[in-house]
C-alpha cells in the first residue's frame, strides 16, 4: 500500500497534469495558484462527478466542454460586496483623496473587479468628494460572465441591506439609496456611476502592464496566487504606477516578504495601502 | 523531537471559553504551533481576537495571508476567511465558498494540514453545534495523526465533538483540564 507521503505526491502528480490539460485546453493557467486551494476546488468536482481520481478528469477537460465550464467556474471565485471591509474606504478617503484632489486627471485600476460592487463603491466616494468627474477609472477581470454582471450593475435586492450598512461605516455622505433604482427583486446602480468606468477583459498571470495608474486597488485577488506567482503580479502593479502611485491590497494580505516590499512605503499597515516611492 | 509539528483547533458555540481554559493553561514556553479555527458571525472578529490575545500565554495573531507558521505561537483563522496550510508551511486566507455553511470551516484547515504534516498533526474539536471538523478529524486519521476531542458530557454544545466520536475518528476524549494536561506534557516529552 502507497504511503501517506507517497499518496499526496502522487495527488500531485495528478493535479499539475490536471492543470496542465486545463491550460492547453483553455488558456487559463492555474499553475501558480496556491496549490491548496486549487486542489480543494478540483476535489470538489472530482466529488461531485463521482471520480476517484484527480487525473480521471483529463478526458473530461478535453473532450467535454460542458465540464469544462463547470470546471472553470470551481476555479473562479466571486465573492464581493459593496464597501466591503468599510475601514479600507474610510482609509481611502483620509489618505489617498487629498492627493487626488492635487492631480489634474486620475487614472484608478482595480484589477481582479469581479462583478463590480467594489468599483462602483469607489465611484460613490469619489462624486461624493467632487472628484468623479476628473478619474478615470478602469476596472479588469479574467473571467467574461462576471464581467457582464459588473457591466449590467443590477444586483439583488437582499444585498442591499448589508450593503447600506457598509456605506455608512465607509464614509458614506448621502443617502445609498441615491445611487441605485430599485425594482421588484433587484437594485440597479444609477448610470452617473458608470460613465467614467471602463471594464475590460485582463488576466494578470499573462496580460501586460496597465500603464501609468495613479491609483491601483487589487484586494482579495493576489491571496488565490502562490508566492511566485504574487511576486510577478506585484512586480507589475509597480510597473503600472506613476511615481508615488497608491496600491491597495485587501486586508489580509501584505507585500512584506515579497521583492517589491522596499520599493514601496506604508502608507496604512491596517488597511494595506502603499505607495510607489519617487526614487 | 517533538511527537508533534501543528496543533489544529477547532470550535464553534461555547468555544471561546473552552479556548479560553486551553490557551490560558499551557506552558509559557509551548513549542508547537497551534492553529484555531473558532466560528463566528463575519462581524464579530476583532473583540474574539483580543478576548483570547488576553487570556493566551503564548503570542496570538491572525495570520496575513503566505505568512510563515512559526513555533511558538498561536494562530486565529480571521474573520471570513478559510484559512490553508500550504505545503512549504505557510498559510494562505482564502475567500472559497462556505464549507458547512462556515468560513473559515474547521474541516479547512484540518484536512490541509493533515496533508502537509502528516502523523505529526495533533487535532483538537471542541464543543459546537453543528458537524463542521468531522471530515477533518477523518483526513487526520487516514494520514496517522492524532485527534482530541472534548468530552461531550462537558462540552457547551455536545453536537460537534459527537459528530467526530460517532465517526470513529478521535484517539481521546477528554476534558479541557485533561486537553491541557496533555499538551504541556507532550513539550515537556521532547
Ligand atoms: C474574491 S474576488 C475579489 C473582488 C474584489 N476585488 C473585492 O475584494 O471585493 C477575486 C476576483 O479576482 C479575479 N481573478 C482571479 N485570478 C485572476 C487573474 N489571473 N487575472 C484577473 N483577475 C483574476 C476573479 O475572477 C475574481 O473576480
Amino acid at each position: 500500500m502507497e504511503s501517506d507521503r507517497e499518496l499526496v505526491e502522487n495527488e500531485d502528480i495528478e493535479v499539475e497534469l490536471v492543470l496542465d490539460a486545463l491550460l492547453k485546453k483553455s488558456d487559463y493557467d492555474y499553475r501558480n495558484y496556491s496549490r491548496s486551494h486549487i486542489k480543494r476546488r478540483l476535489s470538489h468536482r472530482l466529488t461531485v462527478s463521482g471520480y476517484n481520481r484527480y487525473s480521471d478528469m483529463i478526458p473530461d477537460i478535453i473532450y467535454n466542454p460542458q465540464f469544462l465550464n463547470k470546471l472553470l467556474s470551481d476555479l473562479s471565485i466571486n465573492v464581493t460586496e459593496m464597501f466591503r471591509d468599510p475601514s479600507f474606504f474610510l482609509e481611502l478617503k483620509d489618505k489617498i483623496f487629498p492627493y487626488i484632489k492635487t492631480y489634474p486627471f486620475v487614472k484608478i485600476w482595480h484589477a481582479g473587479c469581479s462583478s463590480g460592487q467594489e468599483v462602483y463603491s469607489m465611484a460613490i466616494l469619489l462624486s461624493e468628494d467632487n472628484l468623479y468627474e476628473k478619474s478615470q477609472i478602469y476596472a479588469t477581470d479574467f473571467n467574461r460572465e462576471i464581467l457582464d454582471v459588473a457591466k449590467r450593475a443590477i444586483y439583488p435586492i437582499d444585498t442591499i441591506k448589508k450593503y447600506t450598512n457598509n456605506y455608512q461605516q465607509g464614509g458614506g455622505q448621502n443617502s445609498f439609496a441615491d445611487y441605485y433604482i430599485a425594482d421588484y427583486d433587484s437594485a440597479a446602480i444609477i448610470p452617473s456611476l458608470k460613465k467614467n468606468v471602463l471594464f475590460s477583459f485582463h488576466n494578470l498571470v499573462t496580460d501586460g502592464i496597465f500603464g501609468e495608474m495613479h491609483v491601483i486597488v487589487c484586494r482579495n485577488v493576489l491571496i488565490y496566487f502562490d508566492k511566485e506567482l504574487q511576486n510577478s503580479v506585484l512586480k507589475l502593479f509597480y510597473e503600472s504606477l506613476v511615481p508615488g502611485g497608491f496600491l491597495c491590497l485587501g486586508s489580509k494580505e501584505s507585500i512584506r516578504f515579497s521583492e517589491v516590499e522596499k520599493l514601496f512605503e506604508v502608507v496604512s499597515s491596517s488597511e494595506k495601502i502603499f505607495r510607489k516611492r519617487v526614487c | 523531537m517533538a511527537k508533534y509539528d501543528v496543533i489544529v483547533v477547532g470550535a464553534s458555540a461555547g468555544g471561546l471559553s473552552a479556548l479560553e481554559k486551553i490557551l490560558s493553561g499551557l506552558e509559557k514556553d509551548f513549542s508547537i504551533p497551534i492553529i484555531i479555527v473558532q466560528h463566528l458571525s463575519p462581524d464579530s472578529g476583532d473583540s474574539i481576537l483580543s478576548l483570547l490575545k488576553k487570556y493566551s500565554v503564548i503570542e496570538l495573531s491572525e495570520p496575513c495571508d503566505k505568512e510563515v507558521i512559526l513555533n511558538n505561537h498561536v494562530y486565529l483563522a480571521p474573520a471570513d476567511y478559510h484559512i490553508m496550510v500550504e505545503k512549504d508551511k505557510t498559510f494562505s486566507l482564502i475567500l472559497g465558498p462556505k464549507e458547512n455553511y462556515c468560513r473559515p470551516a474547521i474541516d479547512v484547515l484540518f484536512e490541509t494540514a493533515a496533508e502537509v504534516f502528516f502523523d505529526k498533526t495533533l487535532g483538537i474539536l471542541l464543543t459546537g453545534a453543528n458537524t463542521d471538523g468531522t471530515k477533518g478529524c477523518i483526513a487526520i486519521k487516514k494520514f496517522s495523526g492524532t485527534v482530541i476531542v472534548q468530552d461531550p458530557e462537558e462540552a457547551t454544545m455536545a453536537v460537534m465533538p459527537l459528530g467526530a466520536i460517532n465517526a470513529n475518528a478521535a484517539d481521546f476524549v477528554l476534558s479541557l483540564k485533561e486537553i491541557v494536561e496533555k499538551l504541556n506534557f507532550y513539550i515537556k516529552e521532547s
